[in-house]
């Protein structure tokens, strides 16, 4: 196209001569691509590794726990239609003894073939070997318990499996698709320095465990096309006569849950985040090209008297925006490739995978640069519309001066309160008032976005508080091998370091209502509890009803139950039985979901008398250690729990986790935040300076002049920052609601740190625009504005 | 420093400007531009002065350095006796507030602002000012105080400049092409006001424009052309206005 050449040389130096306003423009798209391309390439990478380490290490579809089964089941089982495979082991619960840790950790253990890697749920081995096929105290360790002790291949440990004590050796560190995200069964934190899972030769655990010739837990792979619900229904009715305590498919095994969980809540994020940014840039293009436009009347004019066509002209001012598009779109997927690593890496503390698939995606790419440029275009159309329909005699005509009119504000009768600076502020904030609410709206959303970030930790903070501050009280939880008499507790009380003593009974149910279902377990509770209690909507402690079952209150959805009704609850262990038992009340909890009831209601239901599964003790923090130690050394107790000390190592690795995010976070909400106050500021000066200039010359002072300038900055970001509230308030809760499953609901919970910090985020940011504003305020040319007619 | 009397102009009376061999250079981009090769000139109290010259005389660059809105590269400018050639920003920014006042060939006025309120702009930093009706009576827009920019003509809108130049009653009235965006007949109203505004605020009046016609009615006029000055004329009798035509 002839011509061309001389329109690319003018809309470079026209970018250039934009750089500011242009430059933050692209930095609020870059951090909207960063998001996105961060947060994606996490969600697909996250899926990818997970779905390579399930295929390649063969992680089953259906899993089954029981008491025992002799060996010979094994074929019953494999017989099952729509199963192509099924392995069985034995599972055994271990209190370990780790040299120089003084705290009671326990382990799960798990049986591979003697010698040989399991069928199922293979391990990958990151260190070390198999045990040898002959050795009998060989053991294969979890990598996040070996890195959080220092263990190695060689390093031994003492374990204390069914009562009686034996010594393990270390000879590999591994991992396995079971257990990506490693969490004691029942605990709703991980805690990987006091729980193990550890892989040992079936023959010597099932000789320590008492499991000769049996097994008690089962594995399965299904055919293409089986459907998992009736596979688990099957294997339920072979293993019911032997203790069966329910099957379940992969969907509900823990792990994969909370995996597919957090996947879950990227995928929200990903498809919000980067939209409020893109939003933003949109309205700032919009506002800076339409005053490049307006400031190049004259020159569209000339153009178009020269024979320039429409098109023409339309594509100029395109090519410009998409430049600045493109520009911030590689600047976004660069920083947003950075991102996933910092996060990919923070996962991986947590979920632990043999490799990391990490790769950018193409189409990440593609989408993320598509989606700028369409931002970017949609949020200049109008502008670039109008100068393409610019007559061209029209255009050469300079711009009829703006219209004013009181204000308002003014008309109201303070008009004699303001001096004449302010009138002018007041007047260009009201004649601009779409623009100026568009400003705010801007910045509000910075406001948002900023809270959006420090969000999680004020949740996570009172989750912690109301979980372990008013619920769960106790300092240690003892539980028995297994459901005991009450009697036993009088040997936990006797310990002069224990100051108080509570019973419980847990049981594993399938909570059924019509076809809602849900697997969880029921706790029996003494009544009147005053370690482990149950809240109401208020956070007052609920009376437990004399024979009734409280529900968490997210299964009053989940089962579409109401109070006065009644649940069916089929037991899983014992004697199996299934009851019928009314729901009397449902209570806010926001970690896991599960029911309680009266110990003697439950244990009457169940014709089991006075039979306890452990107890809460209360102790001094001092003496926590101490006596957990003491405990774990009885033979009845299977395992010991100090909950206050599994929160503070949750509390550190979530900590930095929540450090990392809320940094990606603020450093985002402060682009935007500078993005649009700068751009705000930067256009009021030049769409000014005139004005500003012929007050200089009837001999206003800089600073004087500053204020008309200022007070708008000023004005425009105190104005955004309580609607930026409420709409950080609202992001918030979108968050929430799409985060919300049954391990967590995160209550709506945003501490005053939060907003102080959202709303002195921006103020930052306009004080910095301010301070750059004022600096081109002191190059303003008197002389310059005298001559020139706009 | 005392303020603008009400005295009628004295021919050769007090100078209240006084410049000595002033220069001025301008860079601009890579080459120098020279404005002012060395002016030595008087402006007198209460008088009405007309600089003329052609466009890129210099005569701008001389009223700015007089207004105290651009510095000399050389020479001195005393006004009222005290040199104000090195002055800094802050003691030009309090000069151009207390001492002068300007109009310019575009107006300048604050488009946000009623003509009262522009003129307001200016009396509400000022130490003596009239009220702004009264510097709004005097330039004849008594009936517009209420309106905006916008909805005010091209001569009515510098009527307004003139009003604010004056309502601080300044010492000095600096103006710079006041009737170069003007029809002859509104530029003849202007000068009209610009003349009663010389006469009843006593100010040191200097106008700078290139049109030769309006020379007649100056006390006396200062020709410039080529950064110098090339003659200065006492009109021994001041044109009428009614004479004017361009």
């Amino acid at each position: 196209m002839r011509g061309a050449s001389a329109l690319r040389r003018k809309a470079l130096r026209d970018l250039w001569n934009l750089r500011g306003p242009m430059l933050a423009i692209a930095l609020v798209l870059a951090s909207g691509v960063a998001a996105y391309v961060g947060l994606n390439t996490t969600h697909t990478g996250l899926e990818r590794t997970r779905d390579a380490f399930y295929r390649d290490y063969r992680f089953a579809d259906v899993f089954v726990s029981l008491k025992r089964a002799p060996e010979t089941a094994t074929s019953r089982l494999a017989a099952i239609p729509g199963v192509a495979s099924a392995r069985t082991r034995v599972v055994a619960r271990a209190n370990l003894d780790v040299p120089g840790f003084p705290e009671p950790a326990t382990a799960q253990l798990v049986s591979i073939p003697d010698g040989r890697r399991p069928g199922l749920n293979r391990l990958y081995l990151s260190q070390g070997r198999l045990p040898r096929t002959a050795a009998t105290d060989e053991v294969v360790v979890s990598q996040s318990f070996a890195e959080a002790h220092g263990l190695s291949p060689g390093a031994a440990l003492g374990a204390i499996i069914n009562g009686r004590r034996q010594s393990l050796r270390v000879v590999g560190i591994g991992l396995s698709p079971e257990h990506i995200y490693q969490i004691r069964p029942g605990d709703i934190l991980p805690d990987f320095e006091r729980y193990a899972v550890m892989w040992m030769n079936r023959t010597p655990l099932a000789t320590a465990y008492d499991m000769d010739g049996a097994f008690n837990s089962a594995v399965f792979t299904l055919t293409a096309g089986a459907e998992a619900a009736a596979v688990v229904d099957r294997v339920d009715a072979v293993v019911d006569r032997y203790g069966g305590l329910g099957a379940h498919p992969r969907a509900d095994q823990i792990s994969n849950r909370y995996l597919a969980n957090e996947m879950h809540e990227l995928g929200v994020l990903t498809r919000t985040i980067p939209l409020v940014f893109l939003a933003v840039a949109a309205f700032l293009l919009n506002v800076v090209v339409h005053r490049l436009v307006r400031n190049q009347r004259e020159q569209i004019g000339i153009l178009k008297a020269f024979g320039y066509r429409d098109v023409t002209i339309a594509m100029h001012y395109a090519s410009m925006i998409l430049a600045v598009a493109m520009v911030a779109a590689a600047l976004g997927i660069a920083l947003g490739g950075w991102m996933s690593h910092g996060m990919s890496t923070a996962y991986q503390g947590i979920f632990r995978f043999p490799f990391f698939i990490h790769r950018l995606d193409p189409a990440t790419a593609v989408i993320a640069v598509a989606a700028t440029a369409g931002a970017a275009l949609a949020g200049a159309l109008g502008a670039v519309r109008a100068a393409a329909r610019l007559p061209p005699a029209e255009a050469m005509r300079p711009e009829p001066p703006p219209t004013y009119r009181a204000s308002l504000l003014e008309r109201s009768g303070l008009r004699r309160l303001l001096d004449q600076p302010t009138r002018m502020v007041v007047r260009h904030l009201a004649r601009n008032g779409g623009k100026s609410a568009l400003s705010v709206l801007g910045i509000a959303a910075a406001v948002g976005i900023m809270m959006l970030s420090r969000f999680g930790t004020d949740a996570i903070d009172y989750m912690l508080d109301i979980q372990f501050g008013l619920a769960q009280r106790e300092d240690v939880t003892a539980t028995f091998t297994e459901p005991t008499d009450h009697d036993a507790l009088y040997s936990l009380a006797a310990d002069p370091a224990v100051g108080f003593v509570e019973p419980f009974r847990a049981i594993s149910v399938e909570l059924v209502n019509g076809r809602h279902r849900y697997r969880t377990s029921i706790l029996g509770l003494t009544p009147g509890s005053r370690l482990h209690r149950v809240l109401d909507d208020t956070l007052h402690p609920l009376r437990l009803p004399r024979d009734g079952v409280i529900l968490t209150d997210y299964l009053r959805e989940h089962l579409a139950l109401s109070t006065g009704g009644s649940v069916r609850v089929r037991v899983l262990e014992g004697a199996r039985p299934v009851l019928d038992i009314p729901v009397a009340e449902f209570a806010r909890e926001y970690l896991g979901a599960q029911g309680y009831m009266r110990l003697d209601a439950l244990n009457r239901r169940l014709d089991e008398g006075r039979a306890v599964s452990g107890a809460y003790l209360a102790t001094g923090p001092e003496t926590a250690t101490a006596l957990a130690r003491r405990l774990q050394l009885m033979p009845r107790v299977a395992g010991v729990g100090l909950r206050r000390r599994s929160i503070e190592s949750f509390d550190e690795s979530m900590g930095r986790i929540m450090a990392v995010f809320t940094l990606i976070s603020s450093a985002l909400a402060g682009s935007i935040a500078f993005g649009v106050v700068y751009n705000s500021a930067r256009i009021a000066l030049s769409e000014r300076s005139r004005e500003l200039a012929s007050l200089r010359v009837l001999g206003y002072s800089r600073g004087e002049v500053a204020y008309i300038i200022l007070a708008e900055l000023i004005v425009l970001t105190l104005a955004a920052i309580p609607p930026g509230f409420l709409m950080g308030a609202g992001l918030c809760w979108l968050l929430a609601r799409g985060f919300n499953s049954d391990l967590y609901r995160i209550p709506l919970v945003i501490g005053p740190v939060t907003y102080g910090l959202a709303a002195a985020t921006v103020l930052a940011a306009a004080a910095l625009s301010a301070v750059l504003i004022l600096f081109r305020l002191n190059r303003l040319s008197l002389v310059a504005a005298l001559k020139t007619r706009e | 420093m005392p303020q603008g009397g009400n005295n009628a102009p004295t021919e050769q009376g007090e100078a209240v400007f006084r410049t000595e061999s002033v220069t001025k250079t301008y860079r601009v981009g890579e080459i120098d531009v020279v404005a002012l090769r060395g002016v030595t000139t008087q402006l007198y109290a209460g008088e009405f002065a007309v600089i003329l010259g052609a466009s890129g005389s210099g005569k701008s660059t001389l009223l700015n350095i007089l207004g105290g809105l651009d510095v000399p590269s050389g020479g001195r400018v005393l006004y009222r006796g005290r040199d104000i050639t090195h002055a800094g920003e802050r003691e030009l920014t309090a000069y151009r507030r207390h001492h002068v006042g300007f109009v310019f060939q575009f107006y300048n006025l604050i488009p946000s602002l009623t003509a009262r309120e522009n003129v307001q702009v200016v009396t509400e930093i000022a130490d003596d000012p009239m009220p702004a009706e009264d510097a709004l009576a005097l330039v004849g827009l008594s009936a517009r105080l209420h309106h905006f920019p916008a909805q005010l003509s091209g001569g009515e809108q510098q009527r307004v400049a003139i009003a604010r130049a004056v309502a601080k009653r300044p010492a000095v009235l600096l103006c710079d092409e006041p009737t170069g965006a003007l029809d002859s007949q509104t530029g003849i109203r202007v000068l009209e006001v610009l003349l009663r505004a010389n006469e009843e605020v006593g100010a040191t009046t200097a106008v700078i424009t290139h049109n030769a016609v309006i020379a007649g009615i100056a006390d006396r006029v200062v020709h410039m052309s080529d950064g110098r000055i090339t003659g200065v004329e006492v009109n021994a009798e001041r044109r009428p206005l009614e004479s004017l035509s361009w």
